[in-house]
């Protein structure tokens, strides 16, 4: 079979936000981390699929957990992998978001998974011109962390519909209640757009003041009675409390939070008896979370943790395993 | 390696139901003579249609020796050396049998031998699950034009092509009937 692969450059893709993806392409991912995940199980978890490519870790926040598991997800895919964290780098220095990435471009980074303080850099990165490579967003500001949602989502597609019987299939008709911070989060407001598009309901339960202003446009229906929506739900996902950006009082006191919107194992009787608990992590046991429920067989935790290697793997293949990207290609402003 | 049927040009059947099954039937025959007994024999098939074929294969192999033989299969996509020519494609599903492969005798399925670049990615896929005793190939069709040194131990039907015609299995499982198709390439295709 001959394939002349001509002169053209790549069309490259970028993973900028959960809700640029279809369906089809949101069940592609899943699947293809389904196929992933059992590379975890054999003698040598290494495929050779990406040998050559160079995958840039660009991190302007702190995240070990997410750079780690993009370091893994890449590094079974045999890519090259540069770490390149803002502390303590030319960034500190007064460097821009733009010589940065000029920088990298000169280093030959097929991929650059950025995760950045301000809403907006991955995307400035991705339609700027300044780099060829993909794009990936790992968390902007409070904008996006498409690649939680994604993980999110093949979590409860394994919990709930099954690992073999969940291929191809999407989530409609399930109910996920998202409990907690859904104003500096991230990872909230991922998880309302991709659920949405796979099909399943989603109510945010938060006190009134972390919902953020115009939630009414989110797919999503709001409440602000945790235990008038419990038994109602597929899966509860709690968020964390995020200290470090509640720099005004948003509640009077942590106990009163925990009282009102911590999930304890009185709580988790009230769920349905198959129903399961999702923490992004990192948890803090006695807030949001109690330790019985942290530790029970219902909290996914530490699944969560083992999927994202595995989704990070499906998304780093699909937009570099081939000549053109198998998903998102992301859709700029003007073609909105 | 399936090679799509050309929209142009009328599609020939080379082998029918009856013939596809005679062919399986004696392949599995010359496994069993080959393997003495079928004993440590695992079989792989590779997707879409080998898999079948490898089930089938399975099935004649329980009806000779009397026990059942593991079969699974082998997605080869991450190991392709045309990845970079041609847009990520989806994954299938590799399903190594519970036994493993180690110290085993691995016959790998597939539907048709062609340029031999699809073995040579599940040779290099199989080294990273295990280590085989042996490993041998069974095709249903050998169409010829290899680019590497690999040949198939266990051949349906030699059936000499020119790089211009294409060469379409159709089975049951997935297309609805049994046949094998030689047909012509579109003028203006690849």
């Amino acid at each position: 079979m001959l394939h002349l692969s001509g002169g053209s450059p790549r069309t490259r893709g970028h993973l900028v936000s959960a809700a640029d993806l279809t369906r089809d392409d949101a069940v592609l991912i899943l699947d293809t981390a389904e196929e992933m995940a059992r590379v975890a199980d054999r003698p040598i978890k290494k495929l050779p699929t990406l040998r050559g490519r160079t995958v840039v870790n660009l991190f302007f926040e702190d995240s070990t957990r997410t750079r780690i598991s993009f370091e893994a997800a890449a590094q079974r895919l045999s890519a090259d992998v540069i770490n390149f964290s803002a502390k303590g780098s030319s960034v500190s220095k007064g460097e821009s978001l733009k010589d940065t990435a000029l920088t990298l471009e000169a280093m030959g980074a097929d991929a650059v998974v950025i995760r950045h303080h301000d809403s907006g850099a991955p995307h400035r990165l991705a339609t700027s011109g300044w780099i060829n490579g993909s794009v990936v967003n790992a968390g902007d500001g409070t904008h996006e962390h498409p690649t939680q949602a994604l993980l999110d989502a093949f979590t409860l597609r394994r919990r709930l519909v099954g690992p073999d019987a969940g291929l191809g299939q999407d989530l409609s008709g399930r109910r996920v209640t998202i409990v907690g911070d859904v104003l500096h989060s991230r990872v909230a407001r991922s998880n309302v757009h991709l659920l949405h598009t796979l099909g399943a309901e989603v109510t945010l339960v938060a006190p009134p003041t972390l919902v953020p202003i115009g939630v009414e446009h989110w797919p999503c229906e709001v409440s602000y009675d945790l235990d008038a929506v419990l038994p109602k739900s597929d899966a509860v996902m709690m968020l964390r409390v995020q200290r470090e950006r509640m720099n005004a009082a948003f509640f009077p006191t942590e106990r009163e939070y925990a009282r009102r919107y911590g999930l304890d194992g009185e709580r988790m009787a009230r769920m349905p008896e198959d129903a399961v608990v999702m923490h992004p992590g990192p948890m803090n046991r006695g807030m949001e979370i109690t330790a019985e429920v942290a530790d029970s067989a219902r909290c996914t935790a530490v699944e969560q943790v083992a999927n994202g290697v595995s989704i990070r793997m499906a998304v780093l293949y699909l937009l570099l395993g081939g000549s053109e990207s198998a998903v998102t290609n992301y859709r700029t402003e003007e073609s909105k | 390696m399936d090679t799509t049927v050309s929209a142009a040009g009328p599609a020939r059947p080379v082998l029918e139901a009856p013939d596809i099954a005679r062919v399986l039937t004696r392949i599995a025959h010359e496994i069993v003579e080959r393997a003495k007994g079928a004993d440590d024999v695992v079989l792989l098939g590779i997707p879409t249609r080998g898999i079948f074929l490898a089930r089938r294969l399975a099935a004649k192999l329980a009806d000779i020796t009397g026990a059942t033989v593991p079969v699974g299969s082998l997605d080869i996509t991450m190991y392709r050396d045309d990845l970079r020519l041609r847009p990520a494609r989806a994954l299938a599903r590799t399903e190594i049998p519970g036994e493993g492969i180690d110290g085993r005798l691995v016959v790998l399925v597939d539907d048709v031998l062609f340029s031999g670049r699809t073995i040579r990615a599940a040779l290099d896929a199989l080294n990273d699950i295990g280590r085989p005793r042996a490993v041998q190939l069974a095709v249903l069709v050998d169409r010829g034009h290899r680019e590497l040194p690999i040949r198939a131990d266990y051949v349906g039907k030699n059936l000499p092509t020119s790089l211009r015609e294409t060469v379409k299995v159709q089975l049951t499982e997935e297309d609805g009937r049994d046949s094998v198709l030689l047909g012509a390439r579109p003028a203006d295709g690849q």
